[in-house]
Parts: structure tokens; C-alpha cells; sequence
């Protein structure tokens, strides 16, 4: 099964000042947004195959869309995230069925390693119904200057049958983070987590 | 330095059924909202990593609230996560302060917890809503476990205000029919597997 895809959204942001002071380097963020058909709408289907083929299919084509609308190359992108909100005539576990089980691994080949788990959320809602995609460090998830989050909302999506669904990516943290805990520069980014 | 506490929000998600047959055990999934004072909003402060100290004993009251509303005892605890919402005088890294006292608060109460608590934050006007990433206690890739729940108190946060967020669930997602690894084959090492 191919997706069967309505429109694509791509948004970055950049920060370049924060409180009167200049972000320097700037941080920057991009998401990468499907709209899909949801094709098990409806009903109750056991076997979610189909939309997991899609999840695969997704992660490579907004991976790659993502990091290159931020114009840097695959391993200078620094944290990633993961969504979806599924329309009303859907179940959540259509968003499990695409986020899970395959979308990973593309989204990993389109930023170069990616060592640590990619943070997700995902929700039923409505067309314009804004969901957080939260962002962690790519290969050590202890980060902490990177945990962050990126709100995505489409005016007009997901309708009932459709699923929205959302990659974003950065090439640094939070502006001027000041918590403490590890850095990207101390981590040694082999078991994922620190 | 100091949060000055207006008030505490709860949210109870209770679901048995999910298109297909019934469930066999409800899905408890809650979250509690504490509003509190921004005492760095309007300014850049350079200084913020003291205050997360003073925030643990609001990260371990706010977890006892919601296991209380939940009326389920540590045990029954599944999974967790939690959030920040920064009113818009703030700025996102006032957010972050809450990483260090929201994990423990819920550690010290659930006990010897393995895995990472996932988190999101963001900044956001009055009535904003908050998606907050759920995972498994203790390990990160279970993948029935992975949930969501949103937060939205309606008249937090104010500009000066930070929304400081903690949800937990008792189980996996309803149907939860992704494969991966499942909660009876943890190893409990790591914190992912």
C-alpha cells in the first residue's frame, strides 16, 4: 500500500532573538508534514500491514524533506521528533501502525545515525487540531539542551478520514540553554542515551 | 526566587472501548497542571539552574495528587511523561527548569524506574494545549506503551506564568497490535529494553 497523500507542509523556524539578546548561532527547526488518507477508516481492522508500509514510506520522504528544508547535511541535524493525529473516523492505533514499527529506520538513514529513540506523540483530533512534536538529542537521549517540542497545526487537516503525520528535525537545542545536565559536546552518543 | 502556586489542574481520561471488542481492562490515562508564577518572566536571567531545586517538592506533590485522583496505588503505573508550558513573557529554556523535579517527583514516588521520562515544552498563551509524550516506566521501547496526553488549562498560562505538567497511564494503548518489544519480555537494565 502507497500512501495516498493530499497535501505536504514544511515549516522552519528560526530563532534569532530571545529576551533582547541575539541567538547566536541561530537554533532552527523544521517540520515536515503529510496529510494521508487513513485507509482503515471506518471500521475496525486487525491487521494495520498497510498503514506501517506507509509509516516506512513516510519516514524517508519527510526525513528528507525536513533536513532539507533546513539546508544542512544529514549528520549536522542534532535532534528529532515524530507525530500524528488521526481524523475522527480513525483509530489512535493507526497513528501507532505508522509512527512505530517502520518509520525509524528511514528517518535515521536521512539524518546520518540517529543511536537514540525518536520521541513521538500522537492523538485523535480534528482539522486544526495542533499537536506537539517532541524533540530530543538523536544519539543520546540524556541530552539535555535538547528536549524540546515543535507545535504543528494544519488549518484544514485531518479530516475524519485522514491521518496528519510529522517529522521534525533541528541542527542545534534550545536558545541560551541554562539547566545543566549533559551536553551535545560531552556526549558519547554510543548506547543512545548518554 | 520564588513560584508562587495558583492553582492545580487534573484531567482523567478513562477508556474501555476503541472500535472492536471491549476491552478487557480500562485505560487510565491522567495528567495534573501546576500554574505557578514565571519569577523570570520579562527579562533574560542568566542564572536559573538553583531553581530547580527549589521545584522538587512541587514535582513530588503534584505526582501524589495525581496517583491520588487516579486512585490507583504505585504499582499499577505503566508509564509516564511530562510537559512545560511557558506563558509569553517567558521564555522556552523556563520551561526546561522543570525537567530535573517533574522526573523526580514521580521516580521518588513510583519507586526504582528505569527508563527516561519523555517530555515536551513549548511556550503558549492562555488555553494553550500540551501533548504530553507517554512511555513505558522502564523501557523506552515498548512499543504498546507509546501514548500521548493532551493538557489544556483555560485561563493558563498568563504571560508570567509557567504551566508545569506531569501525566500517568496503567496500561498500553487500547488494541495495541504494533508488535515490537512488549512489557512482559523487559529486560530492566538499561531503561530501553
Amino acid at each position: 500500500m502507497t500512501a495516498k497523500i493530499r497535501k505536504i507542509i514544511t515549516i522552519v523556524e528560526d530563532t534569532v532573538r530571545e529576551m533582547d539578546r541575539d541567538v547566536d548561532p541561530v537554533t532552527r527547526k523544521a517540520a515536515a508534514i503529510a496529510i494521508i488518507e487513513n485507509p482503515c477508516a471506518g471500521e475496525f481492522v486487525e491487521e494495520l500491514e498497510g498503514l506501517m508500509r506507509i509509516g516506512e514510506e513516510l519516514g524517508d520522504l519527510l526525513g528528507r524533506r525536513a533536513v532539507n528544508a533546513l539546508g544542512v547535511s544529514p549528520k549536522e541535524i542534532q535532534s528529532y521528533g515524530k507525530a500524528a493525529v488521526v481524523g475522527d473516523a480513525g483509530e489512535l492505533e493507526h497513528a501507532a501502525a505508522i509512527l512505530h514499527p517502520r518509520l525509524g529506520k528511514p528517518l535515521r538513514a536521512a539524518v546520518e545515525k540517529g543511536a537514540a529513540l525518536v520521541p513521538s506523540a500522537k492523538k485523535m483530533g480534528a482539522a486544526g487540531t495542533p499537536i506537539d512534536v517532541p524533540l530530543g538529542h538523536k544519539d543520546a537521549a540524556y541530552v539535555r539542551s535538547h528536549f524540546d517540542g515543535m507545535e504543528v497545526r494544519i488549518h484544514d487537516a485531518p479530516r475524519g478520514n485522514e491521518i496528519l503525520v510529522a517529522v521534525a528535525v533541528t541542527d542545534s537545542g534550545r536558545p541560551f540553554p541554562r539547566v545543566g545536565g549533559l551536553t551535545h559536546e560531552d556526549a558519547e552518543s554510543n548506547d543512545g542515551l548518554r | 526566587m520564588t513560584f508562587t502556586e495558583r492553582k492545580t489542574f487534573i484531567a482523567l481520561d478513562r477508556s474501555t472501548h476503541e472500535f472492536g471488542p471491549p476491552s478487557e481492562k480500562p485505560l487510565l490515562v491522567a495528567g495534573i497542571c501546576g500554574v505557578v508564577s514565571n519569577p523570570f518572566a520579562g527579562r533574560h536571567v542568566e542564572e536559573l539552574e538553583p531553581a530547580m531545586k527549589e521545584l522538587e517538592p512541587l514535582g513530588l506533590r503534584l505526582a501524589r495528587e495525581l496517583l491520588d485522583a487516579m486512585a490507583c496505588s504505585p504499582d499499577a503505573i505503566e508509564a509516564y511523561g511530562k510537559g512545560a508550558i511557558v506563558g509569553t513573557a517567558g521564555e522556552l529554556e523556563h520551561g526546561a527548569l522543570w525537567h530535573a523535579p517533574g522526573g523526580y517527583g514521580m521516580r521518588q514516588l513510583l519507586g526504582d524506574t528505569r527508563a527516561i521520562v519523555p517530555s515536551t515544552k513549548k511556550v503558549g498563551p492562555l488555553g494553550a494545549t500540551i501533548d504530553i509524550p507517554l512511555a513505558h516506566v522502564n523501557a523506552a521501547y515498548v512499543r504498546s506503551h507509546f501514548n500521548t496526553m493532551q493538557l489544556q488549562v483555560p485561563d493558563a498560562p498568563r504571560p508570567d506564568e509557567l504551566v508545569f505538567c506531569l501525566a500517568m497511564a496503567t496500561g498500553p494503548r487500547i488494541h495495541a497490535r504494533m508488535g515490537g518489544l512488549k512489557a512482559n519480555d523487559i529486560v530492566g537494565k538499561d531503561g530501553l529494553r
